[in-house]
């Protein structure tokens, strides 16, 4: 008896290779860290321990450090798909993918189709957080889903970074201190949780160089401001380049494995 | 009915830098057989797999499946064939069905088929008792037979199985064995790589035993067996002080020399025939001897009589 089968369109196998990284999620509990307790915790922590040296209290120190930490959840959400990449090449899984007859970027897009949904969980997670802290921006409801957006943008364009890094990588372990590490100095040294007034002459240099204070800045301004500024459309046209370069690179790392 | 070839294999080549790992291998596999690559670790074995099933680009040479270049019509040649690597490579963190589920999907099956396709396979593979248990309690059996399930989700005409029974309790063995030939028996074609010869000399209708890269014999089990040397009969010789007197008795009789290891002789027979005079011979010398045995020559003798040692 012959099975039917008929040769899968791209659009299907990475929807099914999304699927099997949500299982994989779903299964996994402890993958759920970085998206949902790490910004719960993160704001919950640096929320209650700062704002009152850094704002002068918890409610005046919200609208400073909701946007720092959803960025640093975005960068911890996205250098989390490096790994996980890594894992899947070095277990052999990606050479039986290879090996099928299906479309060859599908297990590369089904992986950051299902980033977009763990940014997506992280997003919700941190600003949930916020609100439930005392969080209410003048701007309405419909900003916020606007400053998500761009945050979740930014995170997936990001992604691919780290995806590439974990194609490029000898191995997980390698990936995750490296993206640590970028995590930390690059939510660190910015805006994210401190005013850059407060920084000494190199740290405010620095952090007029990393990128994240553009995002932050962004979110903040919009925020502040309930329409789309200058700096906003600055960051979307970046992560655009991000994605146009990064993608074809991951997808010839991916190739070359 | 004319035998058709599964695979047609010609002057595949493939450099690790300045290491030749395949160097220059043609042979053919025909539809419905077992064929055995055989090497030592390093031969080569894994590479020419890894070619055959496109996972690999060859230097140079070509591959046929079925008649569809593996560089040209790449996309469909995967179709044809199912390939168990040498590591089961499921998912871990999820379900035995959902890796069926997955792996159907991703064939190309639509959804019913694919729940069908799935339940049959976890009767056929007897892994519906844990069907949707996290695959981190499996035995390393259930493991292979879930890892085998999923390469035949397709019902391939050839299956690719790199070293199927690595690692395995003789038990689990047995029964990978017995699929195995369920599944010949079925009529599909199977390429299997080993290290085990008795697995090769089981299952294998054909070998290639491979070696620094070089294909450097083909033939059926038989075949090589009957080309390395026939059978050998052994014996011990009771008293140290008749060994000198049974070597002269058995070289008489025949044309190879005769081994000889402390007590124990050894010699090479053209035929079985040639036992019978020796024994006699010694018995009449009044030669008493022990641990009689007449030695079948193994695909073990085969094997380490056309590899080399790396060193």
């Amino acid at each position: 008896m012959d099975v039917q089968t008929h040769s899968g369109n791209l659009f299907m196998n990475t929807a099914t290779m999304a699927y099997r990284n949500l299982l994989k999620t779903v299964h996994n509990p402890d993958r759920f860290m970085d998206v949902i307790i790490q910004p719960v915790m993160f704001m919950l922590m640096f929320g209650y321990l700062f704002g009152g040296a850094i704002a002068g209290g918890v409610q005046a120190y919200l609208p400073t450090i909701v946007p720092g930490i959803l960025m640093q959840t975005m960068l911890s959400a996205a250098s989390g798909s490096g790994a996980q990449i890594r894992e899947d090449l070095d277990s052999g899984v990606f050479d039986r993918f290879k090996s099928l007859p299906m479309a060859h970027v599908a297990p590369l897009a089904g992986q950051l189709f299902a980033d977009s949904l763990r940014l997506l969980m992280a997003t919700v997670a941190s600003l949930t957080t916020g609100y439930l802290m005392g969080w209410r921006p003048a701007v309405g409801f419909g900003w916020v889903v606007a400053i998500a957006g761009l945050a979740i943008v930014t995170g997936w364009a990001l992604s691919w970074l780290f995806a590439l890094l974990g194609l490029l990588a000898k191995s997980a372990g390698a990936v995750q201190s490296v993206s640590l590490m970028t995590m930390l100095v690059l939510s660190f040294m910015s805006n994210a949780f401190v005013p850059l007034k407060s920084l000494t002459k190199p740290l405010q240099f620095i952090a007029h160089l990393n990128p994240v204070t553009y995002v932050i800045t962004a979110i903040r301004q919009i925020l502040a401001t309930g329409s789309w500024t200058h700096e906003a459309l600055l960051v979307l046209g970046v992560d655009l380049i991000i994605v146009v370069i990064f993608a074809p690179l991951a997808v010839w790392a991916y190739d070359r494995n | 009915m004319t035998t058709k070839n599964a695979i047609e294999v010609s002057h595949l080549t493939k450099k690790f830098g300045k290491k030749l790992a395949v160097d220059d291998v043609s042979f053919n596999v025909r539809q419905g057989e077992v064929f055995g690559l055989l090497g030592p670790n390093g031969a080569g074995k894994t590479t020419t797999l890894r070619m055959l099933t496109t996972l690999l680009k060859a230097d140079a040479g070509q591959v046929k499946i079925f008649g569809h270049d593996t560089v040209k019509e790449g996309r469909l040649a995967r179709s044809l064939f199912g390939l168990t690597g040498q590591y089961a490579v499921v998912d871990e963190d999820i379900s035995a069905r959902q890796n069926l589920m997955i792996f159907a999907r991703l064939n190309g099956l639509s959804r019913p088929d694919a729940k069908q396709r799935t339940t049959e396979l976890l009767h056929e593979f007897s892994l519906e008792n844990s069907a949707d248990k996290a695959l981190k309690d499996f035995s390393g059996g259930m493991r292979r037979r879930l890892d085998l399930a999923v390469s035949l989700i397709t019902r391939p005409a050839l299956i690719f199985l790199d070293e199927p029974t690595t690692g395995l309790d003789p038990r689990t063995r047995t029964q990978m064995w017995d699929t195995i030939r369920h599944l010949v028996q079925q009529g599909s074609t199977i390429v299997l790589t080993t290290q085990y010869l008795d697995e090769a000399d089981q299952l294998a209708d054909n070998l290639a035993i491979i070696d620094h890269g070089k294909l450097v014999k083909t033939g059926t089990p038989a075949e090589l067996k009957q080309q390395i040397g026939g059978t050998r009969l052994n014996f011990t010789v009771d008293r140290s002080t008749q060994v000198g007197a049974a070597v002269k008795l058995v070289a008489a009789q025949v044309a190879d020399a005769v081994q000889q290891t402390g007590q124990q002789l050894s010699v090479r027979l053209t035929q079985m025939a040639q036992a019978a005079p020796i024994l006699t011979a010694l018995n009449q010398a009044k030669i008493t001897i022990s641990q009689l045995a007449v030695q079948e020559p193994s695909l073990d003798d085969v094997f380490l009589n056309l590899t080399v040692g790396k060193n």
